[in-house]
């Protein structure tokens, strides 16, 4: 266990550092371009505050800004026992000597995410579409894949890979653009002598900002790439039933819905490239790719004899012609057998993912006639809504507010399923089908509503 | 002369050194040892726990089925008393047999299948069965790695040296445990 983080920390060390002499030398060769003698301090100068800049907005932010955008809540064990069982079970799988925050995205395209700027403070943030489609099984593999790029200090270190790559692409943004106007204005005043040396220098400091952000580029992808791989590989693990996964994985990137929030920018932190899902390219990997191939994956868990590290690196090695997994992480596991497959379905997780999303967001759903459910947000104040699709003006739901305070509201129940009302006071109620009580208490003022049947 | 000295302290400080880095890895193999074995207990304790509430869920639904639901609290109290190791094992292995037949038992009955209560307890008896086994492999996992850890050839004087012996593992019969329930009408 432990020696699997420490290899990846080495080879974390090294990736780093190869991007950091990128930096610092593109940084060097641009000043001593641009102003010889002197110049190249001023340009590892620079090279370091982008960095810094960068480092202070980004690495803090990162979390919150991808939460925020997804609209990801997080939920508690009674919002999603399921959910909350299939992450608990794997983190102690994992060993992992802290619990994980678990948040909710309401979208319907399955997919999920790990983040969190420190090990102690990770969040495991999933999709409702995830949980409508897969079953329990599958769900602990996809889960299992997450602890493990937590377990793995993936997380952390792709985020700092992450702001490295954008520091030197700007660098080299600033170099080129520099290298334009001040080339422009030297010629004038450049004596012939030294102006031989200025031009060569000049060149290999154009091939640097030229050719740097792409070696950064490729270094970062490759590396994404093989973190993957071994997250899928701690995903077998830690399940010990490699299937779980792979179904999964072929389940997430057979749903062509877009996930509403993902951008270029964030498409390397899912299980499955969001964005190559919904294109339909997902099956190609190149060298440009945060992925590898979707089939690629699941060809290699499915062709996994046992289930543990060494197992993967086994299939990894028939699929690919070489190792993925360190020697040194290899060591001490033998090969373990796989499980067999739980009894427990999908149906369950369906009405559990509903219940977790309804109490989770507080939407306020009204049926039209033409079909349509229309979702509205916690907050809308009118009393009335416009269906989007047929045009038709509907109520919204309300317990009817005919006498003073003490006087109990009334709703009468339209249909035998889930069904959302909105309280006097403006707060949406849920009543879930199991309801059975011939009254309900409004959580925020306290007012008594007779539910008739 | 001063300099080989100085070769003969800066090579007793390295190993110094890597002393206290083996005996720290060591110590730090062990303690996850230990709490991978916390873990089982605590679930089990959990397991314990919920079966109560189960068993009166049930009732409400299957009276005639008193026989198995018996069968559970005998397991349950049996597993509860158990002292040795061994012991405590077998019983645990008769309790989720017995978890078994009676979740089995559910399937003829609809009504007891739709209640709530009993499904919430039904997933969180199927998750801490699920995390008693993962708890055990965990721990089995920290075992091989502690074991090869005292033995591979440096770090083996160092165990030796401060008393890191060898840990079994968790053993389990897989066999009993995944064996299809029998239910007896």
């Amino acid at each position: 266990m432990w020696e699997q983080i420490q290899a990846n920390r080495r080879r974390s060390a090294v990736l780093i550092s190869m991007m950091a002499v990128i930096l610092v030398l593109l940084g060097y060769v641009a000043g001593e371009a641009l102003a010889p003698g002197g110049g190249g301090v001023l340009g590892l100068g620079v090279a370091l505050i982008v960095f810094l800049v960068r480092l202070a907005i980004y690495f803090g932010a990162a979390e919150s800004v991808l939460l925020n955008g997804a609209h990801a809540r997080e939920i508690q064990r009674d919002d999603s026992p399921q959910l909350f069982n299939v992450v608990e079970e794997m983190k102690i799988a994992a060993g992992l000597p802290f619990m994980p925050r678990i948040y909710l995205i309401d979208d319907p395209a399955p997919n999920a995410f790990a983040i969190g700027n420190k090990p102690e403070k990770s969040v495991v943030a999933v999709t409702t579409g995830l949980l409508h489609r897969l079953n329990r099984d599958e769900l602990q593999g996809v889960i299992a894949h997450e602890i493990g790029h937590v377990r793995n200090r993936d997380v952390q270190f792709m985020t700092l890979a992450a702001i490295m790559l954008g520091s030197i692409v700007l660098l080299a943004e600033i170099a080129l653009r520099t290298m334009r106007f001040g080339g422009r204005s030297r010629t004038r005043s450049d004596s012939r002598g030294s102006g031989q040396a200025q031009l060569i220098l000049l060149v290999v400091a154009l091939l640097f900002a030229i050719l740097g952000p792409i070696m950064a580029q490729l270094l970062y992808f490759a590396c994404s790439r093989k973190r993957e791989f071994l997250a899928d590989a701690s995903g077998a693990q830690f399940t010990r039933y490699p299937e779980g996964l792979a179904s999964a994985l072929e389940k997430i990137s057979a749903a062509h819905e877009p996930l509403s929030f993902a951008s270029k920018a964030t498409a390397g932190m899912f299980i499955v490239n969001p964005l190559a899902c919904a294109a339909g390219t997902d099956d190609s990997s190149s060298i440009f790719s945060t992925h590898p191939s979707t089939t690629e994956r699941v060809r290699i868990l499915r062709s996994m004899t046992g289930a543990s590290l060494a197992d993967y690196d086994a299939a990894y090695r028939r699929a690919k012609g070489a190792g993925v997994i360190g020697s040194t992480s290899l060591r001490d596991t033998s090969s373990q057998t796989i499980r067999a497959a739980s009894a427990a379905g999908p149906i369950e997780s369906r009405a559990d993912a509903q219940s977790a999303a309804r109490r989770a967001f507080g939407y306020l759903t009204v049926h039209c006639n033409c079909g349509l459910d229309i979702s509205v947000p916690e907050g809308y104040e009118q009393d009335t809504i416009r269906c989007i699709r047929c045009g038709s003006t509907l109520p919204i739901p309300t317990a009817s507010d005919a006498g003073p305070k003490d006087v109990p509201l009334t709703y009468r129940r339209t249909s035998e399923g889930w069904e959302s009302l909105r309280c006097a006071c403006g707060r949406t109620i849920q009543i879930s089908p199991a309801f059975a009580a011939p009254f309900i208490r409004c959580n925020s003022c306290g007012r008594q509503i007779t539910v008739e049947a | 002369m001063s300099i080989v000295l100085i070769v003969i302290a800066a090579a007793v400080v390295l190993v110094l050194l890597w002393v206290a880095g083996a005996y720290n890895g060591l110590v730090r193999l062990r303690n996850q040892l230990e709490n991978a074995w916390a873990q089982i207990d605590v679930q089990l304790k959990r397991r314990h726990d919920l079966i109560p509430n189960l068993v009166e869920t049930v009732k409400g639904y299957a009276k005639h089925e008193s026989g198995t639901l018996e069968k559970v609290i005998q397991a349950r109290n049996m597993a509860i008393a158990a002292k040795t190791v061994g012991e405590r094992a077998e019983a645990e292995n008769v309790l989720s047999g017995t978890l078994k037949s009676l979740f089995a038992l559910a399937e003829s009955y609809p009504n007891l299948k739709a209640d709530q209560n009993f499904l919430r307890l039904q997933e969180e008896l199927t998750s801490t069965e699920n995390k008693v086994s993962f708890s055990r492999q965990f721990c089995n996992d920290s075992v091989l790695g502690y074991n090869t850890g005292i033995e591979v050839f440096p770090k083996n004087i160092i165990a030796s040296m401060f008393n890191f012996g060898r840990r079994d593992f968790f053993e389990v019969k897989a066999e009993t445990e995944r064996e299809a329930p029998k239910v007896s009408f």
